[in-house]
């Protein structure tokens, strides 16, 4: 069983390099048409939203079919998200700007669509950075507030799209309701804890009353409460 | 309205027979494109034989710029009756019917009426243009077109004084083009519009071809505007309709989002769009790791058309 996990997560692993693989033919055999470095950040920035996608959508398949231990694939993905985030921002400084900075302040500084494109960048880059299982540990509570922005990262993302096409709105909208979906899950899934909470409440405190009254609950649990 | 056809043509405008006889190659290449369909998809130069080979330079048209490879600026044109993206518009603007093209002038003229293209040919002598042509995208190219200036057909039809824009309609052919069949985002057909001025200034021009052929279908075949220092939207393209009109006319993307897009739509660094900036721009062709061209105001025609806007606020006339 371990056997088999480790496998797929090899699997995924190599699966994250393939968009790359491809890429790099395409750019060795010039099949990038007649603008390549527009197709290249395209490109880039297709496969970053696509493994973000991925990312927000393992709680909902968890929550969904039971199965446990997707959270290494939760991390692997938003990783490659992170990865092909990194190199379309490269690609935008180094082989569309070739680093000419004035150039490059200019150009952000004039247009919003990058700037959701930056929000969503260090969101990104945030999350990466203390993704680590040391770091979850560390951070504790916060860890899980923190990493609730990759919903905000998700819709900046959406939006920085959108944002740089003249008026068709077509090729990212799938991408607007894939995070819509995958939000409005999460959004329901919310609604029905609070729900569930709230029906719990009295008979929660029902019980506790009971308890102290036989005085079986020792201090410290009801502290903690 | 009188609708007049087939103008008679006074003695002092009857070509020698030297242009003639290179007209008349025109007419065939033009009507050897409607038959075979230039250019078939992935759009190649196989069949584009070169129908003007050594044209002379018209007015205005920079010796120094480079032009594209032809490959290149084939396989990168926006076409929104056909597609939404480049690619697919290059394909099914392969079934655009050329043949038998009319343009209907009207309006504010002496002499309104519908003229065949290859009667409008005739007419005119072609000239080659080397223009930039610069995208509201953020992308730009070098084209060397083929045509005749705008104010040499304006003059021939006689403005009358109430003529103070010019609206040009593009073609309406929703069984060909899907967008138009399924009335997507802009409305259709496409308008354009200049005012007077700039319709009448040497730079601007109808193009019939580039490269020394006559235009591909995504192009803009057969007859389009090109208007070097405005972004290539102004440029419209398959006109069947020239009106010389008292208002500024309704163009097709100011009417979709009159905040981005302006009525003039002059090139300029100074001014951005509201979602990106315009202070640089891609040069079809230039290779990775080269810096985007700096865009100059007027796309580098302010020399020749600064005048038509002194006095004027051109972030509020955008």
């Amino acid at each position: 069983m371990i056997f088999k996990i480790d496998n797929l997560r090899t699997k995924c692993i190599v699966g994250g390099l393939i968009p790359l693989l491809w890429l790099s033919i395409d750019i060795a055999f010039d099949n990038l048409g007649a603008n390549p470095i527009y197709a290249l950040h395209v490109r880039l920035g297709d496969w970053s939203l696509r493994f973000l996608c991925l990312t927000l959508a393992i709680t909902p398949i968890q929550t969904m079919t039971n199965w446990r231990g997707m959270a290494d694939y939760r991390q692997l993905f938003g990783m490659y998200a992170f990865f092909y985030a990194t190199l379309h921002v490269l690609a935008y400084l180094v082989i569309d700007h070739a680093l000419v900075w004035h150039m490059i302040g200019i150009d952000i500084i004039e247009s919003p669509y990058i700037w959701f494109g930056v929000l969503a960048y260090i969101i990104v880059f945030l999350l990466a950075l203390t993704s680590s299982k040391w770091a979850k540990k560390r951070m504790g509570k916060s860890w899980k507030k923190l990493h609730r922005f990759i919903y905000l990262a998700a819709i900046a993302a959406v939006i920085h799209y959108f944002w740089q096409l003249k008026g068709n709105l077509a090729e990212p909208l799938f991408y607007a309701i894939m995070v819509f979906l995958l939000l409005v899950f999460r959004i329901l899934v919310w609604v029905k804890n609070r729900q569930l909470n709230k029906a719990m409440a009295p008979t929660a405190r029902r019980v506790l009353t009971l308890a102290e009254e036989q005085s079986e609950i020792p201090e410290t649990i009801h502290k903690q409460h | 309205m009188i609708i007049k056809t087939k103008k008679d043509i006074p003695a002092s405008e009857i070509t020698d027979p030297l242009v003639f006889n290179n007209r008349r190659k025109i007419i065939k290449a033009i009507l050897a494109g409607a038959v075979t369909g230039i250019g078939i998809s992935p759009v190649s130069a196989a069949n584009n034989s070169i129908a003007w080979p050594d044209l002379p330079r018209g007015d205005g048209s920079a010796g120094l710029l480079t032009p594209t490879p032809a490959e290149l600026v084939k396989n990168y044109t926006n076409y929104y009756e056909f597609a939404f993206n480049k690619q697919d518009s290059a394909r099914l603007a392969q079934n655009l019917r050329t043949d038998s093209w009319t343009i209907e002038i009207g309006g504010e003229v002496e002499n309104p009426g519908i003229y065949y293209l290859e009667d409008v040919l005739r007419q005119q002598t072609l000239q080659e243009y080397i223009y930039r042509f610069r995208c509201v995208e953020g992308w730009s190219m070098v084209v060397p077109w083929v045509g005749f200036p705008l104010s040499c057909l304006l003059k021939f039809v006689k403005p009358l004084s109430g003529a103070l824009f010019v609206k040009f309609t593009a073609v309406h052919q929703p069984e060909v083009m899907p967008k138009q069949r399924r009335n997507a985002m802009l409305e259709w057909p496409y308008v354009e519009g200049l005012r007077m001025d700039e319709a009448m200034h040497p730079l601007t021009i109808l193009a019939v071809g580039m490269y020394g052929s006559i235009l591909p279908k995504q192009n803009g075949a057969p007859l389009r505007l090109v208007v070097p220092w405005k972004y290539g939207f102004k440029s419209i393209k398959a006109v069947v309709k020239i009106e010389l009109v008292r208002r500024p006319p309704v163009t097709s993307w100011c009417q979709f989002a009159p905040h981005e897009y302006g009525f003039y739509s002059n090139v300029n660094p100074a001014v951005a769009h509201p979602r990106w900036s315009q202070s640089s721009e891609r040069q079809l062709g230039s290779g990775f790791f080269t810096p985007r061209r700096k865009t100059e105001l007027f796309n580098g025609y302010g020399e020749q058309v600064a005048s038509l806007y002194r006095d004027m606020d051109l972030r509020h006339f955008f």
